[in-house]
């Protein structure tokens, strides 16, 4: 962690609703380091063929800009505004009403009036109203218009990179304005003149390329899964290799490559792969993992509609060419928001695959009928029910867990259900955060949608505070230690968040939690659980 | 002083100067009682249609809805189906919940740092209440203006103003009618409902700190109506009479002024006009889009039913044939199976 960072008092301290002297119009941007993210990478803003690739500071006066840039914008405007209702409304309808100001985590955390929800999204809205409302033409400022400066540029860059797409905003909403998708298509607006952050530019080209975040090759990708194989091995007995790229597979499985690479997702990952063998071996289910689809995250939901759609693309490709039945698909976040929301509409009609029907219990997926793909909680709550799955719930004893929900399988999808369910199947000790911070009302971790970055460190504590706030009253009070997730950005991040608010509480997800359970045929007696912790009861052994 | 609000009341005090010596000066009677009228009726009514139906032929290319509650799933787990429909049936319901009883707004909450620590979410209805009880009292005394719109007055018009009407002291005698006419709850909960609304706007930080002269310029307006129409009805009495004549002659496209209707029936004439003429151009119009809005009126049900997309376009993918062309060798070494064996 940073060190310059302040420390959680002085944060907490801060964080207060403090009232600029001058009205937010006349207010001048500050680009304070540690609240954003560093300038794309010209090298994959090129890969990908996206515009204005060029070395840029954001501190720097100048951002290099085409010279018709605000032409540009104003055509990207214009398209979208032809395009999206959404966004149409959302330029209109809003009524100043503040019912979404203080629901933002960033604004809570910061206090910066700029991230309450509603200036947000006034910010590209008084743009819109000069340039495209017959009020804002005559009235200008009093209509709440303002031309599109350079200034009011960086300030887009600046706060539209301080949203993380949580949705939040637009559950309160009495019209249903939802910031995440004025931020979305703001991204798309900036990303015309080459302005994005090099978290997401990076990720999107190695995506492209190597078909997942990191830039993991095949042949490397194979090697993480084989190094997890001998963990597995170790502490179960059980050899777990599972098959790769494997023409006629009944399965294809995708998740995020987070969890091939940092911990704690690689036990997630862990988790997969141990639950995977348990039902080839006990009834014959036959999934396959793929290195060109690599990838279930999709940082081109954060660049714009039509980068989404091209890394997204992989999914069904790959799915085609192995002549899969369907699709089950591991615990992201924003990956299901783009499975649920997206992905059949970009880039289906899914009509090479089968309707999904669980080969164990014979479930079909009717909720997934046409996409094809389903979310491993709920095919692993469906195994549960249908009592095909032997867990000892005991090995998790040492856990006191409670679950993040997080925002886009909450707010884009609405699966709150299936994790808690198979969560409390696999664990003796379970306590819900209050209720105004999970479901429909969580809390986002403060560094989705793109801003996991390691240099904008103070925003992603700011952000993550609401959160953390949440799991630090369940700790408090009921001693938890264990936040349970469904979701590889918040396995990534949360343990920087944890380790800065609730030092005591570590960070796990749910396939985890399963495989510590999961009494596999024929295994060892198991002394430590994935993590290599003495399981309760072995702790002198 | 806010520039804002400053400056959007003294409009209205200009609009209220305007009409009072433009029909008590000027006697420009046809102008403020007929022609302006006319004229915003037509706007507000061309405008709304043409705001209206530009959002609604603008396509929805994708199926966004805020779920804000468990999603259709497996058979056995319960699903929110109002808070997040999966059907057309449950959509209804949840718009139904939305635009006649504001079910988001109610939602609301206010967080609080307790002990400078502790963050706790606390009970906020306030708004939600007071912005229900604006909406409905609006509604309530447009109906019942519908009575200076149609004779006879239709059955259900005059059995809302019998609910409205509270205190009623009445002396009826064969040969004079005199006494207080009923009081109108609706009138004064408008009022009292938009002097909240104002208040909260002037009072409450964060709110002002967002609230433009647009946002403070409607409330003056309706607050001027809803003033000029108490007074009229129970302090400067006007010719009722005479306005209905009047009122009819618009409905029917014969209007003629009548003789000795105040000028306060001329401000609040005016008044309204400019809010129909405001209204097309202006948030108001989250009337409508309350309708339309992507991420209530949808089902979230696009995982089971593909949602078309009008404007989907092809774009440039990285194949799978390319992919393995870059990394096939490694692939091969790592015994990863393989479409071709060489390039
Ligand atoms: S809640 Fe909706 S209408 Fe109210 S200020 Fe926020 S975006 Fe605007
Ligand atoms: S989407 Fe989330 S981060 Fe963005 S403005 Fe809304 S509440 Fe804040």
């Amino acid at each position: 962690m940073a060190d310059d960072l302040a420390k959680p008092e002085e944060l907490l301290e801060n964080s207060g609703y403090k009232r600029p002297a001058t009205g937010w119009m006349d207010t001048p941007i500050d680009i304070r380091p540690g609240m954003y993210c560093y300038a794309s990478n010209p090298k994959s803003v090129e890969y990908v063929g996206l515009p204005n690739p060029r070395q840029w500071n954001p501190l720097e006066d100048d951002w290099k800009l085409p010279e018709n840039w605000q032409e540009i914008v104003h055509k990207g405007i214009k398209e979208r505004l032809e395009k999206f209702r959404s966004f149409k409304i959302f330029m209109d309808v809003c009524v100043r009403c503040g019912a979404c100001a203080d629901k933002c985590h960033f604004f809570i955390g910061t206090g910066d009036p700029k991230n309450m929800p509603v200036l947000r999204a006034e910010l590209l809205r008084s743009v819109y109203r000069n340039d495209f409302t017959t009020a804002g033409k005559i009235f200008k400022s009093l209509a709440g218009a303002r031309p599109l400066t350079l200034d009011v540029l960086k300030e887009w860059w600046y706060y539209f990179f301080q949203c993380t797409e949580c949705r939040r905003c637009s559950v309160f909403c009495p019209y249903g304005i939802d910031t995440a998708e004025i931020t979305i298509i703001g991204r798309e607006l900036l990303n015309l003149l080459g302005l994005n952050i090099d978290w997401i530019a990076t990720p999107v080209a190695n995506c492209y390329r190597t078909g997942n975040h990191l830039g993991i090759q095949p042949h490397a990708f194979k090697d993480m899964l084989e190094f997890f194989v001998e963990d597995i091995e170790d502490i179960t007995g059980i050899n777990v290799e599972p098959s790769y790229n494997k023409k006629g597979a009944d399965i294809l499985f995708i998740t995020p490559s987070g969890d091939v690479f940092a911990d704690p997702g690689t036990y997630t990952c862990m988790g997969y792969m141990i639950l995977f063998k348990y039902l080839k071996d006990k009834y014959g289910f036959d999934i396959t993992w793929s290195t060109y689809a690599s990838e279930g995250g999709n940082f081109g939901f954060f660049t714009s509609h039509e980068t989404m759609k091209r890394l997204n693309s992989k999914m069904y490709a790959e799915a085609k060419r192995l002549g899969v039945k369907w699709i089950l698909g591991g615990e992201c976040g924003h990956m299901w928001r783009v499975i649920n929301q997206y992905m059949e509409t970009m880039n289906g009609p899914a009509d090479f695959l089968e309707e999904p029907v669980s080969p164990i219990t014979g479930t079909k997926f009717e909720n997934a009928k046409s996409t094809k793909m389903v979310h491993i909680a709920e095919f692993v709550a469906d195994l549960i029910k249908h009592d095909k799955l032997e867990l000892d719930p005991s090995r998790n004893d040492n856990q006191i867990v409670t679950f993040h929900d997080s925002c886009n399988p909450a707010r884009g999808m609405g699966m709150l259900e299936e994790p808690r369910y198979v969560i409390k199947n696999v664990c003796n000790n379970f306590y819900e955060m209050p209720a105004n911070t999970i479901r429909e009302n969580t809390f986002c971790c403060g560094s989705g949608a793109g801003l996991n970055a390691g240099e904008n460190m103070e925003l992603r504590m700011c952000g993550g505070m609401p959160r953390a706030n949440a799991v630090k009253y369940v700790h408090e009070k009921h001693g938890v230690n264990m936040l349970a997730c469904v979701c590889a950005i918040d396995r990534a991040v949360f343990p920087a968040l944890m380790e800065y608010w609730v030092p005591e509480v570590d960070v796990t997800g749910m396939s985890e939690l399963v495989a510590n359970a999961l009494i596999m045929p024929g295994e060892k007696d198991r002394d430590t659980d994935l993590r290599g912790e003495p399981l309760p009861g072995k702790e002198d052994e | 002083m806010n520039k804002n609000y400053m400056f959007s009341l003294i409009a209205v005090i200009v609009l209220f100067l305007i009409a009072y010596f433009g029909v008590e000066t000027a006697g420009l009677h046809v102008l403020f009682g007929i022609v302006i009228p006319y004229l915003a009726a037509l706007i507000f009514i061309v405008g709304f249609v043409y705001r209206v139906r530009d959002w609604a032929y603008s396509p929805v290319p994708f199926r966004i809805p805020s779920t804000c509650g468990q999603q259709a799933s497996l058979p056995w787990i319960r699903q929110a189906t109002y808070d997040n429909p999966s059907s057309n049936g449950g959509v209804i319901v949840r718009m139904i919940l939305e635009v006649l009883f504001f079910r988001s707004l109610f939602r609301n909450m206010r967080f609080e740092l307790k002990g400078g620590k502790k963050l706790s979410y606390i009970w906020e209805k306030w708004l939600w209440l007071f912005a229900l009880a604006f909406h409905w009292a609006f509604l309530v005394v447009v109906i019942r203006h519908l009575r200076f719109f149609a004779e006879p007055v239709p059955f259900w018009v005059q059995f809302l103003e019998y609910l409205d009407g509270f205190v009623r002291v009445e002396f009826l005698s064969d040969v004079l009618q005199v006494g207080l006419p009923g009081v109108f709850m609706s009138g004064l909960v408008l009022l009292v409902a938009v002097i909240f609304l104002f208040l909260r706007r002037v009072f409450i930080s964060q709110v002002n700190y967002i609230s433009l002269a647009s946002d403070y310029f409607p409330l003056f307006l309706i607050m001027g109506i809803a003033i000029s129409g108490i007074l009229m009805r129970y302090f400067i009495k006007v010719d009722i009479v005479g306005v209905k004549e009047f009122t009819m002659g618009l409905a029917t496209f014969s209007p003629s002024i009548p003789e000795g209707v105040g000028v306060i029936f001329y401000v609040h004439l005016l008044f309204v006009s400019v809010l129909l003429v405001y209204f097309p151009f202006s948030k108001l119009m989250h009337l409508g889009g309350v309708f339309l809005s992507p991420t209530r009126n949808l089902a979230n049900n696009s995982r089971a039913k593909r949602h078309i997309n009008p404007w989907n376009y092809p774009v440039h993918v990285h194949t799978y044939e390319e992919y393995e062309d870059e990394f096939r060798e490694k692939m091969i070494e790592a015994g990863l199976p393989v479409e071709k064996e060489s390039n």
